[in-house]
């Protein structure tokens, strides 16, 4: 399900996770690890039916993911333009590059109680806080890989007469394609952690909602499962990423 | 299609604060179907001269003319080749090729069909689907020349299209060359600083000075046509090599010299 190709890497990746569960069943069996903290592979294996046919896992699962795409759609749709006019105009882009660097490293989850007065106890409060995340890394990648384009490229298309739009379109973005989807990919996981946070922070449902309700009712397994789940979400979104961007190389 | 590059001159401001004379009123005219070349030490304004020829930089005094006509900022009927490497590292040969074609509304047929006759010429064929980082530096600059062909200027400008490509190869890259040339008939400006490359080609050859560049003589290049690469043996060609040699020693001197003392 990963991005290669082949069964190799599959089944390479599969072996991974079952020596690792093997460890940590070993490791939780000889009282290395303490079982109430982190549940043993075979509970959380033994809790999965269980967990599936009790909780409404698919509607938390499509909300997570729903409220997550919809967060880096929105940001990729505004930061790939904007990403584009901070290239375009050289004195802002040098002027907001550090400012928008360092928004990304602040904790902007803590403004989530300003989303909630705002928008009320919806999806749109995750939707928002993932969307406000996730677009710095696609502005600042977009930027940095417009920059990258190689000049003599733009100038073999001037040569034929070809429009700036057409420059931008058949040149500058297909120049740019890998950092920008290293920009998504990166606004993927920003805006999950954000959706997924929010979520568990403000009882709004979704995966994260989940993982904090199993908690609450101590019931360590099922608490990994969820999480379990959450990882299978990311990693969906990895692969649909890859899909795209190898769909987007292949036109 | 006749080129006529008149009292063109042009200063760059440097890094440093101070300025470049790059290109002080140079002059040459290409006639009709006429193969010349421009050779000239490194740093002395060839690609300067290149872009204001292909419409990519303007010039602060004089203008280029094709049959007589002025061009400012008009599309012009001139192909560039580059110095750098220029193939679209994410397109294939094929659509390499079939850019301009692309870029002039062509369907996707018809400009497969053309973009293949022109891998044809420089004998790429069979490596269509390929991509460029898939090629050896010589297939990439082929492409990138297909490319600027199938564009059908009626003048090709080509900046020192084989500088990265060893001896043997830019010899016979030559003779294709030529081969395309006899073909298509188009007026042609080739850039070079290679001695060989410059008298093996041409019909004519400019010698540039070091800055600021100025079209310091014109050699012409009597060797019989059709020519191939075996004409390098021959006396005459020695006799042309050494010719040039001698105007070029003293430019090139100056240039190293000049590189040395910015280093220093
Ligand atoms: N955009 C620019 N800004 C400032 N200086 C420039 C610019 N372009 C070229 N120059 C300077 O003008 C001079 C001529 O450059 P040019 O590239 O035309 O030389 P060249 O003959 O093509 O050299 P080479 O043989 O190395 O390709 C060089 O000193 C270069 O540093
Ligand atoms: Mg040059």
């Amino acid at each position: 399900m990963f991005a290669s190709r082949g069964a190799g890497p599959v089944i390479a990746g599969l072996a991974a996770v079952a020596a690792f569960a093997i460890l940590l069943e070993t490791a939780i069996s000889v009282g290395l690890i303490g079982g109430f903290v982190v549940a043993p592979p075979t509970a959380i294996a033994a809790a999965l039916p269980k967990f599936f046919a009790e909780e409404a896992v698919g509607r938390a699962f499509l909300l997570t993911f729903g409220s997550t795409f919809a967060a880096a759609a929105l940001a990729a749709l505004i930061g790939i333009p904007v990403g584009y006019a901070l290239y375009r105009c050289q004195l802002l882009g040098r002027a907001y590059e550090n400012w928008i660097g360092a928004m990304f490293s602040a904790p902007l989850i803590l403004l989530y109680p300003m989303f909630l007065v705002v928008f009320g106890r919806t999806p749109a409060v995750c939707i928002a806080m993932g969307f406000l995340v996730g677009i710095i890394p696609v502005i600042l990648k977009t930027r940095e890989g417009l920059l990258a384009a190689r000049p003599v490229l733009i100038d073999v298309a001037r040569s034929f007469g070809a429009s700036e739009r057409e420059i931008l379109r058949k040149v500058l973005l297909p120049a740019a394609r890998p950092p920008i989807f290293t920009g998504l990919r990166l606004c993927l996981i920003y805006a999950m952690i954000n959706v997924v946070g929010i979520e568990f922070l403000a009882n709004l449902g979704g995966l994260g909602f989940l993982v904090g309700e199993m908690f609450d009712r101590y019931d360590i397994p099922a608490m990994y499962a969820a999480l379990i789940c959450l990882i299978l979400t990311s990693a969906l979104f990895y692969t649909l990423t890859g899909r795209a961007e190898r769909w987007l190389g292949a036109r | 299609m006749a080129l006529t590059v008149s009292g063109v001159s042009k200063t760059f401001a440097a890094s440093d604060g101070g300025s470049v004379h790059a290109l002080d009123d140079v002059s040459l005219e290409v006639r009709e179907g006429e193969f010349v070349s421009i050779i000239g030490p490194s740093g002395c304004g060839k690609s300067t001269l290149f872009q204001i020829i292909g419409g990519l930089l303007t010039a602060d005094r004089g203008d280029v003319q094709v049959n007589g006509r002025a061009l400012n900022g008009a599309p012009r009927d001139i192909g560039m080749v580059f110095q750098e490497e220029s193939t679209f590292p994410w397109r294939t040969v094929l659509d390499n090729v079939a850019f301009p074609l692309e870029l002039a509304g062509l369907g996707k047929g018809e400009r497969e069909d053309k973009a293949r006759h022109f891998i044809r010429l420089v004998g790429l064929d069979g490596f269509e689907r390929k991509f460029p980082d898939e090629l050896s530096g010589g297939m990439r600059q082929r492409t990138a020349i297909a490319r600027t062909l199938a564009f059908q200027p009626s003048i090709l400008l080509m900046d020192e299209p084989f500088a990265s490509l060893d001896e043997q190869t830019r010899i016979l890259l030559g003779d294709k060359i030529l081969q395309i040339w006899r073909e298509l008939k188009q007026t042609t400006l080739l850039i070079t600083h290679n001695i060989t490359e410059a008298v093996q080609l041409s019909d004519r050859v400019a010698v540039m000075t070091y800055r600021p560049g100025r079209i310091k003589r014109v050699i012409e290049i009597d060797l019989p046509r059709p020519r191939s690469s075996e004409i390098i043996a021959s006396a005459e060609f020695g006799r042309y090599v050494g010719l040039l040699w001698q105007d070029l020693r003293e430019e090139a001197t100056r240039g190293m010299a000049d590189s040395e003392r910015k280093a220093g």
